[in-house]
């Protein structure tokens, strides 16, 4: 399984979600791939990916795609990664 | 994993900032400060805000100021700026912002620094504790920097 962390620039804030990503994913035994993605290469990122993680401001931009799209509000909170993961995922 | 440095010229307390483009630009300032950046990278922080609204306001009252890793970019580096009044970027859940984060790091060291931030603000009383921070070293010690 693929998931596409995506922010302005690729690194960054998209980097953060990308490593708690991992973190939760690890912990809920989930075998997936996180990368990290700039907005601009979105098509290639999400090609083939089952969710896309992202902030409020990228839902838009995202456009047409056969990945769930997950809204992050807080980037710490691994709670809200969890719930949210395992409710796309579970 | 392990954090940029932080030195004492890389952090801003009580700081004033008309609006969320003044706060990017203290954490600019101290980043070129500290000499991680040059005084331009404050253009490019704005510019990717601008560009593609408020995103870098990743958790309540905490925002994450950085670019695309460019010349202007001198060396990995962290820069902490506490605000005395908060100030709104715009974001839908997490504004106002009391701290601005500024981050300059080389591609090849950026995930080391992220996760290493990841591991200082999964603990939830990192934003307030460094809102209320009053020195340099209370700052360097919440960020687990020496």
């Amino acid at each position: 399984m693929k998931i596409v962390a995506i922010c302005g620039t690729g690194i960054g804030s998209s980097g953060i979600l990308r490593v708690n990503a991992e973190r939760v994913l690890r912990k809920l035994r989930i075998d997936a791939v996180v990368v990290a993605a700039d907005v601009a290469s979105i098509a290639e990122a999400a090609a083939d990916a089952q969710v896309i993680l992202t902030s409020p401001e990228f839902v838009d931009v995202i456009g047409r795609t056969s990945a769930e799209i997950i809204v992050i509000q807080n980037y710490f909170d691994t709670a809200e990664l969890t719930d949210k993961l395992e409710a796309a995922l579970g | 994993m392990t954090l940029p440095p932080l030195p004492e010229s890389a952090i801003m307390i009580g700081a004033d900032a008309p609006d969320w483009r003044g706060a990017v630009k203290l954490a600019a300032e101290a980043l070129a400060a500290s000499g991680a950046a040059t005084p331009a990278y404050a253009r490019e922080m704005v510019r990717m805000i601008e560009e593609h609204g408020p995103y870098v306001v990743i958790a309540p009252g905490l925002a994450l100021a950085h670019a695309r890793p460019g010349p202007e970019v001198l060396s990995d580096g962290i820069a902490v700026v506490t605000l005395r009044e908060p100030v709104r970027f715009g974001h839908p859940h997490n504004d106002p912002v009391r701290v601005v984060l500024g981050l300059a790091s080389a591609p090849e060291t950026h995930l080391g620094a992220v996760a290493a931030l990841a591991n200082v603000f999964n603990d939830s009383t990192a934003i307030d504790d460094l809102a209320a921070a009053t020195t340099p070293a209370e700052v360097q010690a919440i960020m687990g920097a020496v």
